[in-house]
């Protein structure tokens, strides 16, 4: 295999591993301060989605979309936590995935009631088409490595909101003891619901920035929140860091599996059945990655015990 | 308002009732919609007894319902085209018969619920829930890049498996099928709830520490009931396989490990009619909601939140809640 090839791949699975820790990071933070697990995560990133590819549609401009896929998701996560969300934060699991699960159906026919069922296409800005030089002249898509870097921007800026500002100090004091600082005077459901939409906005952007690569269409938002299920188990549920590392791990894995198990097996198998061999291995291999982690560290890689 | 006993027997009544009515008045659309109902019942009294007995939340049942179809699939096709399924070591064929598809569905779901319980019960919680979630989701992705059983197409069986001494093609004799089994299944199921491992399993779910300490193996007894439980699911798939005569990856998907989730919650946790009322329930709804609108999930949706948020129980703890009355 090409050297090139393999450094365009493991760049495509940085860019996939960066947009699974949009999702992840919001789910993570949302479970670390208030203790739920949130099915309807993956919604959210469709809203996000939806609501670029409309304002793409009127105004032709990709900022202005980015801005309101990120406003969008805030808001429906806002109005979703005051009207449904709060009452969830005492009730079992259980509860909180059938709740959550009901809101998927709501915001999935919704859209679809709204948009039809044809999936809406997002363009890529004319100023970020085509392909960059990198080092070592590789050529790689420019638009992806614009999401590598707005993850890894989001990545430190999250990092920097909840390590030194006052509002990330609340985030940990409520991830300690919500009723402590309760008691201290801080107004918890709005650290609540402000949390729930910062998340929700990670989530929306995510749905956004992805929207223009493939098809933004109902039911997109499933299969990215089931991966990210899996990245939060691999990185230890309520630690961003642990988000951002298994989400890059996972991207890894994930892309560089379906590049190179085919060629692995490859070399000991004829052509056509290394191709089925190894692209249906391919498909697994996060998940026996998970079980992996689930074998050695049931905690996670970051997880606290 | 009556005892939870009295209204069992009710559901039971109507189950026969219902469908005795639709032959009289040449309704075979609504026996089929029946058959889907006792088939959709029987996976959830297997997701129960994780679930509602055990309190293993497990948003994967969708892997047992799959591999029990897949089962169906795979013994049906070969049947169908006259290859046998391996020749070496030795020589496995396939079969069209009922019975031994059942056992097969039954074998191979206990197995996987026993490989996805021994990894996932090593969580618990949230974590439980990714992790079973995720695990069903692997599956649907395998079965569409393994090309050999039709792939994302899925598999057509083009006649409905045989079953000694009936014609499994006339819709009231597969669903007495169907029926039979549900009824059987939820005897065993009463059994194994007052059985000393039943009672320990809801022990263990009230108060894990407890019974730690009075010296049950509480991981051993969520496993065997993990596996006991898509054991069942498994085989409600391999049924739900032959009255659609087709299976698809969709089987394994997390949508179908959700709605098995929702007749559960819809009938009433941990009750052992609860399932089955929740399944009856759902086709109604599927089918009277569905004749209205085709959003109709979306009022499905409204109505799951409203009985999560504000009537826990399910319908049959709303109907028998006055006499039950130990849960105050």
């Amino acid at each position: 295999m090409d050297l090139l090839l393999l450094i365009e791949q493991i760049l495509n699975g940085l860019q996939f591993g960066v947009m699974l820790f949009l999702m992840a990071a919001g789910l993570t933070l949302i479970f670390g301060v208030m203790g739920l697990i949130n099915l309807a995560h993956g919604s959210l990133f469709m809203i996000g989605a939806f609501a670029a590819a409309a304002v793409a549609g009127w105004t032709g401009s990709f900022l202005l979309a980015l801005i309101a896929s990120l406003a969008a998701a805030a808001m429906v996560g806002a109005l979703v936590e005051i009207t449904v969300i709060r009452r969830l934060y005492d009730r079992e699991h259980l509860d909180q995935v059938l709740a959550t699960f009901a809101l998927i159906l709501i915001f999935s026919e919704g859209t679809r009631w709204i948009f039809g069922s044809f999936p809406l296409f997002l363009d890529i800005p004319a100023w970020l088409k085509g392909t960059i030089s990198l080092p070592g002249g590789i050529q790689y898509s420019l638009y992806r490595l614009t999401i590598i870097g707005i993850g890894l921007v989001v990545a430190v800026g999250l990092f920097l909101l909840i390590s030194k500002t006052r509002v990330g100090m609340r985030i940990r004091a409520g991830e300690n003891d919500r009723e402590m600082i309760g008691a201290l005077g801080v107004d918890i459901s709005a650290l609540y619901t402000l949390v729930f939409a910062l998340g929700a906005a990670l989530a929306g952007l995510s749905g956004a920035l992805v929207g223009a690569i493939q098809s933004v269409e109902v039911g997109m938002g499933e299969p990215v929140l089931i991966l990210a299920f899996v990245v939060i188990v691999i990185g230890g549920i309520g630690s961003i860091k642990g988000a951002l590392a298994g989400a890059i791990l996972v991207g890894l894995t994930d892309t560089l599996g379906r590049t190179l198990l085919p060629v692995i097996f490859g070399a000991f198998m004829e052509p056509s059945a290394a191709t089925t061999v190894g692209s249906a291995l391919a498909s697994m291999l996060i998940y026996i990655l998970m079980a992996g982690v689930l074998i050695f560290r049931p905690t996670g890689l970051f997880g606290r015990a | 308002m009556m005892r939870e006993r009295h209204l069992n027997m009710i559901i039971l009544a109507l189950l026969v009732l219902v469908p005795a009515y639709a032959l009289w008045a040449d309704e075979p659309f609504t026996i089929t919609l029946a058959t889907r109902a006792v088939i959709f019942a029987l996976a959830g009294v297997g997701l129960n007894l994780a679930l509602g007995q055990g309190g293993l939340v497990s948003f994967g049942h969708a892997a047992y319902f799959g591999m029990g179809g897949y089962a169906m699939g795979i013994l049906a096709s070969h049947a169908q085209s006259y290859t046998p399924i391996m020749e070496s070591p030795f020589l496995i064929e396939g079969t069209n018969s009922m019975p031994v598809i059942w056992l097969v569905a039954i074998i191979t779901s206990a197995l996987l619920a026993l490989l996805i319980g021994a990894l996932s019960l090593r969580t618990s919680g949230v974590y439980f829930i990714m992790v079973t979630l995720a695990f069903g989701q692997m599956f649907y992705y395998f079965t569409i890049s393994w090309p050999a059983y039709g792939g994302e197409d899925g598999l057509s069986i083009y006649v409905r498996n045989q079953f000694p001494g009936l014609n499994t093609l006339d819709p009231i004799q597969f669903y007495g099928i169907c029926f039979v089994i549900l009824c059987l299944v939820l005897f065993l199921v009463n059994r194994l709830n007052k059985s000393p491992f039943g009672l320990a399993l809801m022990g263990a779910h009230q108060n894990e520490e407890r019974a730690v300490t009075v010296g049950i193996n509480v991981n051993r007894l969520r496993l065997v009931a993990f596996v006991i439980s898509g054991a069942i699911t498994g085989l409600a798939g391999a049924l739900f396989a032959d009255l659609n005569r087709f299976v698809s990856p969709t089987m394994f998907s997390w949508q179908i490990s959700g709605e098995i989730m929702i007749f559960i919650i819809l009938g009433g946790v941990a009750r052992l009619f609860g399932p089955v009322v929740g399944a009856a329930l759902f086709i109604l709804l599927e089918h009277v909601l569905g004749g209205l609108s085709e959003y109709w999930f979306v009022y499905l949706g409204a109505i799951l939140l409203f009985v999560v948020l504000f009537a826990k129980g399910g319908i049959i703890g709303q109907l028998s809640k006055k006499e039950s009355g130990h849960e105050g």
